[in-house]
């Protein structure tokens, strides 16, 4: 991790509902809690991994990171130069010089680039937005991003369909990056992608975070891509952070019963690597209707009597940075 | 070896498709054996012919498909006598033969479980029609308790209640499961997954692997899993066959593909996964290029273009096979000083 710790994002009780409605008047009857009550700091320079099975919120999480849905509680504090502001309060003009410093890479290539629009003018709308107006300067840029992902300048007269899935991923990258953004925030980049394909785009991940000094906050449901990608893990469950953790220390030391079934659950390339399966009974639970207590004592294998009834806190077990919720590391909860 | 052993036969399987008038060859050459009892993985990247080759076996292959084939043997064992069935010489796809054999013999387990399941029908009847279909006389109360009875077996809870329900109200594990218990309910000799798990979680995935290893091991079953997951592979399989543009590049034991690696593209293939607990600031090796496009390939090896240790003589003809070890074969002009085989 880093040394000098500058902190770039700073998530307070984050909350994403999204509610259910029913009947002719829209009335609410219950919400779907996609995010609920997380916090958390995301260091300047670092990629942050964040993981967890479908439904856990994490997209949510990344996309109420970015503004592109509206939280129902709690802050989103970003550094704009050492002064930190509450993004969630900003109007139509802050929002943009927010959009510049944060950009987001989507999971589906093959959806995230206008079919009937050739590379360039899908390249050069951002531009035209942020207000880039000379077209050589627009071109400039765009060749620019383009070299950094390997793809030749003048490919950007071509349409999507020529390009293969990761060509794609690798323009979606590219347009991101022409706002020059502090943050990208990537939703499954790699998932859509065949594996010869997904490791080339890894590697040029983090070869342009070094060049340009980007903070990642990487989603991901692949534990070993995670690893691979990122300094510190955040591991999702049923909309809350089950456990934060260096990379190196989730794999080497997980704490969370849960973190531990999910990293025995992957397979591994490896004949000689023998390991005590852990199988997960059941099924994650619906997010409408939350168990109480622990979201995952109905699955957990160290579920205690408290677990039922109390939720757990964040507390710090082990090595610096080391956040883990749960009950058996939570030495002031009364124990039943 | 003798037909008891060998479970399933393919020698020189060929598909080619038309497409606007043109013929293109998915599926070249493929040829291997499955021995009774054990699981065969084929891996591959999309597109490498893996899921083409399991459907022309199955005779699954749309009217714009051409199957030939040298052989496809397909030995039944009946009350400890073999039964041959030459699977590439019955003429209808859908004829009475070949669906006498789907079900109680060979059946598929097919990728997306959301798709693979009819919506309108309960899961229930769904599972039975196979059993009413294939067993004349059957009432269907009888047909209903074989269906309870695979439900438990496939660790679907209440299995009396849900037996009853429509697939919208099952989860993603739970109707893969359903799928299963489909494939499963004839109790066929053959069980052809076609990416059981990729539209899973890996803790779901983790749950249907035991199950269908439990499947093995207690009833014996023969199994082709098709995979592009070599953590997969290493747990699963016995043999594993890399496919890669069509073609078998390397065949062999487990032991032989991860251990002894021999073709460049399964070294490239099994490099390129990331790995839990690599070290910090190793890089992942990667393969240059893109898969081609199997309209215009050139002569030669089809891996040629992305290979680091390509030759002159990769260039040229069709690359045969090489037995660099036995049972062990590979698809690769570096290992010309061996036995050819075919």
């Amino acid at each position: 991790m880093m040394d000098n710790k500058e902190v770039i994002f700073k998530i307070e009780n984050l909350q994403t509902w999204f509610p259910i409605t029913k009947g002719m008047f829209k009335k609410v009857v219950g919400h779907v809690k996609a995010v609920d009550d997380v916090s958390l700091e995301v260091y300047k320079g670092e990629t942050l991994g964040i993981v967890g099975e479908s439904g856990c919120g994490k997209s949510t999480f990344g996309k109420t990171a970015m503004m592109l849905e509206k939280p129902t509680g709690g802050r989103v504090l970003f550094n704009f130069n050492g002064e930190f502001k509450d993004v969630t309060k900003f109007n139509k003009d802050e929002m943009f010089s927010f959009r510049r410093k944060v950009q987001m890479v989507f999971q589906d290539p093959y959806s995230a680039l206008n079919p009937q629009k050739k590379i360039y003018s899908s390249f050069e709308e951002p531009l035209k937005v942020h207000g880039i107006d000379s077209m050589e300067e627009r071109e400039e840029v765009m060749r620019k991003v383009l070299k950094m992902v390997n793809i030749q300048p003048d490919y950007l007269m071509r349409y999507p369909h020529e390009f293969s899935g990761g060509q794609r991923q690798r323009l979606c990258i590219a347009r991101a990056l022409e706002v020059m953004p502090e943050v990208l925030i990537c939703d499954e980049p790699v998932s859509a992608l065949d594996v010869s394909i997904q490791a080339q785009v890894l590697n040029l991940m983090k070869e342009i975070q070094k060049e340009m000094n980007l903070t990642y906050l990487f989603i991901a449901h692949d534990l070993s891509v995670v690893q691979y990608m990122s300094d510190r893990i955040m591991v999702m469950y049923l909309g809350r952070i089950v456990e934060v953790a260096d990379s190196r220390a989730l794999y080497d030391e997980p704490l969370h019963p849960y973190t531990k079934a999910l990293l025995s659950a992957i397979p591994v390339a490896d004949i000689h690597h023998k390991k005590n399966r852990q199988v997960l009974e059941g099924e994650v639970p619906s997010p409408i209707h939350k168990p109480d207590g622990c979201p995952f004592h109905n699955r957990c294998p160290q579920c205690m009597e408290i677990c039922k009834t109390q939720a757990p806190r964040m507390v710090h077990h082990g090595a610096e940075g080391h956040m883990v919720a749960c009950h058996l590391y939570d030495k002031e909860a009364p124990k039943a | 070896m003798d037909s008891k052993e060998i479970i399933l036969n393919v020698e020189k399987l060929n598909t080619t498709f038309i497409s606007d008038k043109k013929k293109i060859r998915i599926v070249k050459d493929v040829s291997f054996q499955l021995k009774r009892g054990k699981t065969l993985a084929v891996v591959g990247e999309s597109g490498c012919g893996k899921s083409v080759t399991m459907n022309s076996i199955m005779r699954f292959t749309g009217k714009n498909a051409i199957v030939e084939a040298k052989n496809i043997q397909y030995n039944a064992l009946k009350d400890g006598k073999v039964e041959e069935h030459h699977l590439e010489s019955i003429k209808e796809p859908n004829g009475p033969e070949m669906r006498a054999l789907r079900g109680p013999d060979l059946s598929m387990v097919f990728q997306d479980p959301m798709s693979s399941l009819n919506p309108v029908y309960k899961v229930g009847d769904q599972v039975a029609e196979g059993l009413l279909q294939h067993n004349k006389g059957m009432t269907k109360q009888q047909a209903r308790e074989k269906v309870l009875e695979m439900f438990r077996k496939l660790g679907i809870p209440d299995p009396e209640e849900r037996i009853d329900c429509y697939p919208h109200q099952f989860s993603g594990g739970m109707k893969q499961r359903v799928v299963i218990a489909i494939a499963m309910i004839c109790n066929p000799e053959l069980i052809i997954c076609d990416e059981p798990t990729t539209a899973l979680d890996v803790t779901i995935q983790a749950q249907i692997m035991e199950l269908l290893k439990d499947l093995q091991v207690n009833d014996g079953k023969s199994i082709i899993l098709i995979t592009h997951n070599m953590g997969l592979v290493a747990e699963m399989a016995d043999e594993v066959c890399v496919m890669y543009m069509g073609r078998v590049v390397e065949f062999g034991t487990l032991e032989d593909v991860f251990d002894r690696t021999s073709h460049p593209y399964t070294k490239a293939l099994l490099r390129s996964v990331p790995v839990l607990g690599l070290a910090d600031g190793q890089k992942l090796e990667t393969i240059p290029g893109a898969t081609p496009n199997p309209a215009d390939l050139k002569e030669g090896c089809e891996f040629a273009d992305r290979c680091p240790e390509c030759t002159e003589k990769c260039r040229k003809g069709v690359i045969p096979c090489y037995e660099v070890n036995p049972g062990h074969h590979v698809r690769c002009t570096k290992y010309s000083s061996f036995p050819e085989v075919e």
